[in-house]
């Protein structure tokens, strides 16, 4: 069995933060992501991003994730392994891993869950045709594959991911018939929104999607409106002849390796599913183990890097690797946290964190 | 209506603009309505005319007598939600963020948009600022008629019909 | 079906030109480019129906396209179960619908 003392599982945002932050204590680590590259969601994200220059606010995501993977890949105490997936976690920190083809067991002394989210799906009859995808997946394909997903599609969900890739969607030349939201209100900001107006897009409120029609991929789907009451109103129905289907109706964390083991955990909606229950280190109920960034609870890139840097510096310390700043650079984050967190789309985050007992709700 | 549709009401956008008299020089019009935590407009301003503070989450105020209309924030905002507005005779003269493409070409004459997407006139491109700091959005110079002053917000080609 | 490729994009790059990769899709010659996913490289080419579900035998996609949610799972080069939106194309290789649970050769 392998030895290593810290290993990040996941190397998005969160991930790349904790190990450098780990790093400049003079703690050593290894990054296990089962991507054939790092940077997790960032690598799609062609717009840029808001938060405060400490969050590279105003940076492209790709451009964040460049920087965070280029810091991480020059420093000798960061190790990297790439098209890795952690397959187990046991309680006593062992780990075991499929590296490519090979099946590893690590023991290790502390360790950060950096898993990431992963969309969420909708139910509704067919929703299983090929054509179908989910935000990401879109996103995917084009910013990172450079392949359109189709020529004509639907967005279903006006949260910030179906404001922001329909966007993406109208840059890569591909035609957004409209935007789906099952809400009164559009969930995103308002300028995505504004900017997609100014475009031509339609934005349909208190619509959902009834079925998807087709054989063997997407080639149309019936719209309905729904009342106050979330109910279908008969007769409202509509049809868009489509040629994909994207569906960005929220994320919920990945939680299933911290499922492995006997971790407190808690269903919280507002955080986006089953998360761990956490202490103001972002540790879990077992000692040695952290989780940051969407895994412990779904908000935007700039809260998972900003825990992503805390967890580097409570981890390096519980290994007993103190960075030279420590107290300083904790209120830092904490601070920064409470700030990120403290406008209206901020709400229901601190919601989620008291229904939890979590951190940062002091 | 903003939290139904994305469209700002004709109140709300010009609640963003300074007086007419203000208008002969270029002035940035930040069409940012929610609390979001973000200050990128604020701490590119060359001029310090964008005001925030400690907490992000206030909705920036410009200072019309600092800002000079050079367009840094309309490029800087991740929400591309800021265009420089100025009057000029029978003209309203715009700069105005831009990442699509075909890209405009300055001489040609494009479609003006409105909010609701809708084609309210033309669009005389003037000029098509690209540099590295830019960071590949376009910062476009148009003229469009100065009655569109308040509904004018971006560009449409013509053969995209 | 190379509409669905992207050549110019007004923030990334695609310019690049990458090496051509031959490989196989139920026994059809396909191709992609270096770099691609497999499920990258179906999709480009208007293939967007992957595989089978292993009992109603209705038509499988992709959905997630990270590796999460197992709808492309597609047999590559005899092995089950491999989720082609994660896997980078090499070439040669012989990709086909999977239209079973998968089994597991032990050599």
């Amino acid at each position: 069995m392998l030895s290593k003392d810290l290993v990040i599982i996941g190397g998005g945002p969160a991930g790349l933060c904790a190990a450098i932050n780990a790093a400049n204590a003079g703690v050593s680590s290894l990054i296990i992501d089962r991507n054939p590259m790092l940077g997790g969601q960032l690598i799609k994200q062609t717009h840029m991003f808001f938060g405060s220059e400490k969050q590279y606010a105003k940076t492209r995501g790709i451009d964040i994730a460049k920087r965070l993977i280029k810091e991480v890949e020059e420093n000798p105490l960061i190790e990297v392994w790439k098209n890795s997936t952690v397959v187990g976690l046991y309680s006593d920190k062992v780990i075991t891993v499929l590296k490519e083809e090979e099946y590893l067991k690590i023991q290790t002394k502390a360790i950060v869950v950096a898993t990431g989210a992963s969309e969420k799906s909708l139910a509704f009859e067919n929703n299983d045709l090929p054509g179908i995808y989910g935000a990401g997946a879109v996103q995917t394909l084009m910013n990172v594959y450079g392949v359109k997903p189709g020529n004509k599609i639907l967005m279903v969900g006006s949260g910030n991911i179906g404001l922001i890739v329909s966007y993406q969607l109208m840059q890569a030349g591909v035609k957004v018939l409209g935007v789906i939201e099952a809400a009164g209100n559009i969930g995103g900001f308002k300028v995505h929104a504004s900017k997609l107006r100014r475009c031509g897009v339609p934005i349909y409120t208190n619509t959902t999607i009834k079925r998807a029609i087709g054989k063997d991929k997407v080639e149309q789907v019936e719209t309905v409106k729904l009342n106050d009451k979330w109910e279908m109103i008969a007769g409202s129905e509509e049809i868009f002849d489509v040629d994909a289907l994207c569906i960005a109706v929220g994320l919920t964390p990945m939680t299933s390796l911290l499922s492995m083991i006997e971790c407190d955990m808690k269903y919280v909606s507002e955080l986006g599913g089953l998360v761990p229950v956490l202490s103001g280190d972002n540790e879990t109920s077992i000692p040695g183990i952290f989780a940051c960034g969407d895994a412990s609870s779904v908000e935007e890139a700039s809260s998972a890097i900003v825990e992503g840097k805390l967890v580097g510096l409570v981890a390096s310390k519980y290994l007993g690797g103190i960075h030279p700043d420590y107290e300083k650079l904790k209120q830092e984050y904490l601070a920064d946290l409470d700030n990120l967190r403290s406008g209206p789309f901020g709400e229901k985050i601190r919601v989620g964190y008291q229904k939890l007992g979590g951190p940062n709700h002091a | 209506m903003l939290n139904k549709d994305g469209v700002a009401i004709k109140e709300q956008v010009m609640s963003k603009f300074p007086s007419i008299e203000t208008l002969v020089k270029p002035k940035a019009i930040i069409e940012c309505y929610e609390n979001i935590a973000c200050n990128p407009c604020s701490t590119s301003c060359p001029f310090e005319a964008i005001a925030i503070g400690a907490d992000i989450n206030t909705i920036p105020v410009v200072d019309f007598d600092k800002c000079t209309g050079c367009g840094i924030c309309a490029y800087s905002c991740p929400g591309l939600a800021i265009i420089i507005g100025r009057i000029k005779e029978n003209k309203a003269l715009f700069k105005i963020p831009y990442e699509f493409l075909p890209a405009p070409i300055k001489g040609e004459v494009w479609h003006a948009i409105n909010r609701e997407g809708k084609i309210i006139g033309e669009a005389l491109i003037e000029k098509v600022d690209s540099n590295l700091r830019q960071d590949k959005t376009l910062l476009v110079h148009v003229e469009v008629d100065r009655n569109l002053l308040y509904d004018f917000v971006t560009i449409r080609r013509k053969e995209d019909e | 079906m190379n509409k669905l490729r992207i050549k110019e994009h007004p923030i990334l790059d695609f310019s690049e030109d990458r090496k051509r990769i031959n490989f196989t899709f139920n026994n059809q010659s396909v191709y992609g480019f270096e770099g691609d996913t497999i499920a990258a490289a179906l999709h480009a080419l208007g293939i967007t129906k992957l595989s089978e579900s292993a009992s109603l035998k209705r038509a499988r996609g992709f959905y997630c396209a990270i590796g999460n949610c197992a709808s492309c799972n597609m047999i590559v080069d005899g092995i089950p179960n491999v989720r082609t939106c994660i896997t980078i194309l090499k070439e040669g290789m012989k990709v086909e619908s999977q239209l079973n649970k998968g089994e597991l050769n032990v050599k």
